[in-house]
């Protein structure tokens, strides 16, 4: 499909070189890469999909600090925050869990207040808190959940395994993105959210939850032990949370008033840009498959 | 031959990757940046990471040919610092303060010049505090004058203060932006020259995002 894709790019920019492509060519290599690194971390089993998930979470969490409003003195605490992630990927590694779980929900929360406290810088002491908590919860244990799904068990979930499962949730919840932009661009009239995302539609919303349905129906068969039920019922919930992902994402950069989150992705943005929507699919995803399975 | 070896490595297993990873440029206006010397970048100064991100900003075949201009009193300061500075960073030093007795302080960079390098110069003269510009000094401008032919590129960097401070032992991981600027050519005075190359790092900066830092 991206192949098809690409050659259809180069075919148009080359016959209309005037029309305003320009985003499309260095978008469709960029999706050439990101499909590359996963297909190797999701070839060359544990631990290495743990690194490269890992990885993703230490771009997305730098971009997020990068991006909002920081205090001098919290440079250690942001430091304590970037060494979470190895943590937090160790659980996965260890297949502990209950800690996983709970790790920077309970423990980090705790933490770090904790150690500014002591440190005694007061002003926007709340606010930092939050942010930096904000930050660990997205990019670190939300994204991390992809690695677990990584590591059920094939006798729990069926042969394809947990590589299956991630397969799955990527295909669907980028196809989601994609397919609600194509929607929205070609029928899209009703806007659904004004002030938060104006290019959002109804129609480019349902149209996308539609082809995601039938995307889930069709591919579940081939990656999981889902019975068409289920797959439909998983379509849904990505086709939804993965929405939300997306709009929550654009509702922090418009209160930042930035476009993008980086430059990492040409054509994309920054890493943050492309994962918004696993932010919030990922964990309802996983604790689908959990509850099915265990 | 070593030494080439051990620069080549450490750019390439320490600093590459240190920027391009750890850190993460956001580079705006990319094809300003010069591909050939002679030139002079000009550069607000906050942290050591300036020069390293600068020289990644270069492709490694011009690793030789970019050189930070940096203070002997502190990059020269004992034998292996000094060793390191000049070897695997090829820092061309020039002293702070100087006596007219003592020759001429910027013939080293004269020298670079015409042999067709492209030197970064941080007219700040320290770090000073992080994420502020200090006083301009009047080095560039003496360049700038003594070589009317190169151009002078000014450049703005963001980041690098709040990922490694002066007198900070961490380093957290933070963006880098850079936003490089059109080539200015010398005009014939050098405080109007020096308070122009201001003006445009400060207009540099306004194309980045600089949120809240206090």
């Amino acid at each position: 499909m991206l192949a098809v894709s690409t050659i259809l790019a180069k075919v148009f920019a080359w016959l209309k070189p005037e029309r305003a492509l320009a985003d499309l060519l260095p978008r469709l290599y960029s999706w050439w890469a990101i499909v590359t690194l996963v297909t190797v971390a999701l070839v060359l089993q544990q631990p290495y999909s743990l690194y490269f998930f890992g990885l993703v979470s230490f771009l997305a969490l730098k971009e997020f600090y990068s991006m909002i409003p920081t205090r001098r003195v919290d440079r250690s605490i942001l430091f304590w925050a970037y060494l979470a992630i190895p943590i937090q990927y160790y659980w996965i590694h260890i297949k502990w869990y209950d800690v996983f779980i709970i790790f920077i929900p309970i423990y980090m929360f705790l933490l770090l207040p904790m150690r500014m406290a002591l440190m005694g810088a007061t002003y926007g002491f709340l606010r930092a808190a939050s942010t930096t908590q904000w930050g660990l919860m997205t990019c670190v244990l939300c994204i991390s959940h992809i690695a677990y799904l990584g590591i059920l068990d094939v006798e729990h979930v069926g042969p394809s395994g947990g590589a299956g499962l991630i397969m799955l949730l990527l295909l669907l919840t980028e196809g989601n993105d994609i397919a609600q932009y194509v929607w929205g661009k070609t029928l899209g009239r009703t806007k659904i959210l004004p002030k938060v995302s104006p290019t959002k539609t109804w129609e480019g919303f349902l149209g996308g939850l539609a082809t995601t349905v039938g995307m889930s129906y069709l591919l579940a068969p081939y990656l999981s032990l889902f019975t068409s039920g289920q797959a439909i019922l998983a379509g849904v919930l990505i086709g939804v949370s993965g929405f939300i992902g997306d709009v929550v994402m654009s509702a922090i950069k418009r209160d930042l008033g930035i476009k993008d989150t980086g430059t990492t992705l040409p054509g994309h943005g920054g890493v943050l840009d492309r994962v918004d929507s696993l932010i919030y699919t990922a964990p309802i995803f996983f604790h689908f498959c959990f509850y099915l399975y265990y | 031959m070593l030494t080439r070896v051990l620069k080549i490595l450490f750019q390439c297993l320490f600093v590459r990757p240190l920027v391009l990873v750890l850190i993460g440029l956001n580079v705006r206006f990319q094809e300003r940046i010069p591909s050939e010397g002679p030139a002079i970048i000009a550069a607000n100064h906050n942290s050591h990471l300036d020069s390293l991100v600068l020289q990644s900003l270069f492709p490694l075949r011009l690793l030789d040919r970019v050189r930070p201009v940096a203070a002997a009193d502190y990059f020269l300061r004992n034998k292996l610092i000094a060793w390191f500075s000049l070897n695997i960073i090829g820092i061309i030093p020039v002293p702070r303060t100087f006596r007219h007795s003592e020759g001429d302080p910027l013939a080293g960079c004269s020298e670079a010049l015409e042999s067709g390098n492209i030197l970064i110069i941080f007219p700040e003269g320290s770090r000073g505090e992080a994420e502020t510009m200090d006083e301009f000094k009047a080095g560039v401008a003496h360049l700038a004058q003594r070589h009317p032919d190169v151009p002078v590129y000014p450049l703005f960097l963001h980041g690098c203060g709040k990922a490694l401070p002066r007198g900070e032992g961490i380093f957290v991981p933070f963006f880098v932006d850079v936003v490089a600027g059109e080539p200015m050519r010398w005009g014939g005075d050098r405080n109007e020259f020096i308070q122009q190359l201001r003006l445009e790092i400060e207009n540099l900066a306004e194309y980045c995002q600089r949120p809240a830092w206090d």
